[in-house]
């Protein structure tokens, strides 16, 4: 029996997927569990297992196509289902072995099938039977011929057939003659023409980089965003991280990078502005009191925004060890649902590409997204007139202007910068 | 999933069916103690015993006969004809009785008999052991007949022969029996009566054939493809009742057709594919509909030379099928 595989819930709050790769085909058998398809939803990639045995039908969406939960996806025949008039096992691979004979009962049937010579000779012209069509090809004019294929196509491009020039049989138009004029006419009357050369290539939009543009979009139409940079003096955090890395690193297997630390300090922040851990919500702006802050990773497939829940709980430890678990995890395209929901800020490290400044795009529906720029050592004017040689790292914010002005997010920013320049083992909870 | 030659799959499906269904059994010319000409029940007798292996005496009216009188009754025979140029005293049996008893009765009777018998030339067996008599069953409504071609076909539509409520022949090519030899599925599987098979997928033409000349349309093709000319083949594997929508499917996608058969072509399986085609797709047609047959004579010739020249061979195809492309 053909049952209808619906796209199951997966996780809350999620209404809606991108379908992905079909990872079966038409025909083939799939066994309970295994993975049928790639959905992808809010930025996360997840594989759809078979609820049951049987033969792999047809997809009843395409691959990129949007499909609310709860909605059909796919035909399977089930296996306990299928009855015994069905076939059930795909068709298997065979070989015809031209030099056996069967035997016949007397023995006959042994041996070749006669002199080679004579089979060739068999086969020249003359030895076959006449055929209609070949008189018919003799005859010098068949222009008129029109099969009821090159009829119809005639018909409904309005051709008339009598102005192409055939290659068939006695300059008989094809199928072929007269679709190469067709696609000639709409390159006279510059129409697209599917021969020629184009001078673009196109790019297949992967699920995660339709769902990406769509996030995008949705940010850059609805949000108001504002946008602003601060200058921090990070020697200190520099040289406390030189210092904590060695024994970090040996103690707890995990890379001790800067964005721990600022993690760290952006929650602390955020939890004297609260507003830019908020979101604009119609006719109210909503205020999350923990902060589960989301951490922009590139990766092959395209950019992905695992959350590092209630961040404003953790030290610099259980930091660093949910960020590299998560890292992995969106390098291996892994991360379970939970993973990428409930984000409530963005942060994004931008300098690890080199950038010194950017204007980010808000992650919707968050209010802000912080990027940490690249560290660079910089002459810069000290206290007493005095030039020194600092690290110096830029800071940009996008906001969403609805739910705060530049006041509060110059605010956030100032914050920031007091605890960086002010950074030391006491300040911080490692 | 074991590989076995195609008189291995008859056998296998035979023997799974009469261990599964104590109604089935077996009868005809040497298939108790000699196990069948070609072997094809060797061993039965040994287990099932001589209720169930019925060797019969050189007389084909009394095996059709007897077949579909226990049949009416409620059990399954499978009737050998040795050789299917021995089949014509049956007629009577089978065309005139079985094919409508179901009809005869409004359904109070009915016949689920299986007729197997070994067709087809190409293996010096001359006038008397080498004919194709499909298109005389296949012309009768009330009778099904199956052509299979390779070993997983030849077990699974044999075992839905057997399972079959109504009269089916089982014609397999002699030829086929150990030259093909392929992969079957370990556990039991049917394949239903009446759905042909794509057995190469292509776009420039179509072949449409069975039985034995299937092998040598995929050599054809196979030359071809060298030329970069892509062959669909179908397979009927049933040409009563004929799947009509696998073929109208490539037809409309390659718009040539070529219909490839050992039996002669007038009044044929081949002339009813081609009217088929005319009435569904005519349309789609972008030359004649050609065809690749034995010739017009009454006998396949004994003599090596003429018999190759009576076969549809991949030679002959490959060069009927330049025409068809070049129209």
């Amino acid at each position: 029996m053909i049952t209808t595989v619906d796209l199951p819930q997966v996780g809350e709050s999620v209404t809606e997927g991108v379908i992905g790769k079909w990872l079966v085909s038409p025909g083939q058998w799939v066994d309970r569990y295994d993975p049928i398809v790639e959905v992808v939803t809010d930025k996360v990639s997840m594989e759809i297992p078979s609820p049951f045995a049987g033969v792999f039908i047809k997809a009843l969406v395409e691959e990129g196509e949007v499909v609310p939960m709860g909605s059909p996806i796919c035909e399977i025949e089930d296996q306990n289902a299928i009855t015994q008039d069905d076939e059930k096992t795909p068709p298997s691979k065979f070989e015809f072995m031209d030099s056996v004979r069967s035997v016949g009962p007397t023995g006959s049937g042994e041996g070749g099938e006669g002199r080679r010579d004579a089979l060739q000779e068999s086969m020249q012209p003359e030895h076959q039977l006449p055929h209609m069509y070949q008189e018919v090809a003799s005859a010098q004019d068949r222009k008129k011929v029109i099969s009821p294929l090159v009829a119809k196509i005639a018909m409904q491009n309005n051709i008339d057939v009598a102005n192409l020039i055939g290659s068939g049989i006695g300059g008989r138009v094809t199928k072929k003659d007269i679709e190469d004029y067709i696609s000639e006419k709409e390159i006279a009357l510059g129409l697209p023409n599917q021969n020629e050369q184009p001078e673009t290539s196109k790019i297949h939009i992967s699920a995660i980089r339709r769902s990406i543009a769509d996030h995008m979009s949705r940010s850059a139409s609805e949000i108001p965003s504002a946008w602003s940079m601060v200058e921090l003096d990070v020697t200190g955090l520099v040289e406390l991280r030189s210092k904590l890395k060695g024994q970090f690193e040996s103690e707890n297997e995990v890379p001790l990078t800067f964005m721990p630390f600022w993690i760290q300090l952006v929650c602390s922040a955020l939890k004297s502005n609260p507003r830019l851990n908020g979101r604009w919500d119609k006719d109210e702006i909503v205020i999350n009191k923990r902060v589960n802050l989301g951490i922009a990773i590139s990766t092959d497939e395209g950019l992905i925004v695992p959350v590092i829940h209630n961040a404003d709980d953790l030290n610099i430890r259980e930091i660093a060890m949910e960020l590299n678990r998560l890292i992995k995890s969106a390098k291996s395209g892994s991360l379970a649902l939970s993973d990428v929901q409930g984000g409530t800020f963005t942060l994004n490290n931008t300098g690890a590409l080199g950038s010194i400044a950017s204007v980010p795009i808000i992650n919707h529906p968050q209010s802000a997204i912080l990027t940490t720029e690249a560290i660079v050592k910089r002459p810069v004017v000290l206290t007493g007139d005095v030039i020194g040689v600092r690290s110096i790292m830029n800071m940009c914010i996008s906001f969403d202007h609805r739910v705060c002005d530049g006041a509060e997010a110059s605010a956030f920013l100032d914050e920031i910068k007091s605890l960086v320049e002010n950074i030391s083992e006491l300040t911080i909870k490692i | 999933m074991a590989t076995i030659t195609l008189i291995e799959a008859v056998r296998e499906a035979m023997l799974e069916e009469m261990r599964r269904d104590s109604s089935v059994f077996v009868m005809g010319e040497d298939v108790g103690k000699r196990g069948g000409v070609f072997l094809a029940t060797k061993g039965f007798i040994e287990e099932f015993g001589s209720a169930r292996v019925l060797d019969t005496p050189l007389a084909e009216a009394s095996i059709a006969g007897i077949a579909v009188g226990s049949a009416m009754h409620g059990l399954r025979p499978i009737a050998e004809i040795q050789f299917a140029d021995f089949i014509w005293p049956t007629i009577n049996q089978l065309v005139g009785e079985a094919a409508r008893v179901r009809y005869g009765t409004k359904g109070k009777l009915n016949v689920p008999m299986v007729v197997r018998s070994p067709y087809g030339g190409h293996v010096r067996g001359g006038l008397y052991h080498s004919q194709s008599v499909e298109s005389f069953f296949a012309h009768t409504p009330g009778l099904k007949v199956v052509i299979p071609a390779t070993p997983y076909d030849a077990k699974g539509l044999l075992k839905s022969a057997i399972r079959d409520d109504d009269p089916v022949i089982v014609l397999e090519h002699k030829r086929t029996y150990r030259s093909v030899r392929g992969e079957v599925p370990d556990e039991d599987y049917v394949i239903p009566i009446g759905s042909a098979d794509v057995k190469l997928e292509g776009e420039h033409a179509t072949i449409v054939t069975y039985g034995l000349t299937l092998h040598y349309s995929l050599q054809a093709a196979e030359i071809l493809a060298k030329d970069g000319i892509k062959i669909e083949i179908i397979d009927l594997r049933t040409v009563r009742p004929i799947d009509i929508e696998t073929i109208i499917t490539s037809v409309q996608k390659t718009n040539r057709v070529l219909i490839v058969q050992e039996d002669n072509a007038a009044v044929s399986v081949g002339s009813e594919v081609s009217a088929l085609i005319s009435e569904h797709s005519f349309e789609s047609l972008d030359a004649p509909i050609m065809r690749c047959t034995g010739p017009e004579i009454p006998a396949m010739p004994f003599a090596p030379t003429l018999e190759s020249v009576y076969m549809p061979t991949s030679e002959k195809i490959e060069t009927k099928l330049r025409e068809l492309l070049s129209y």
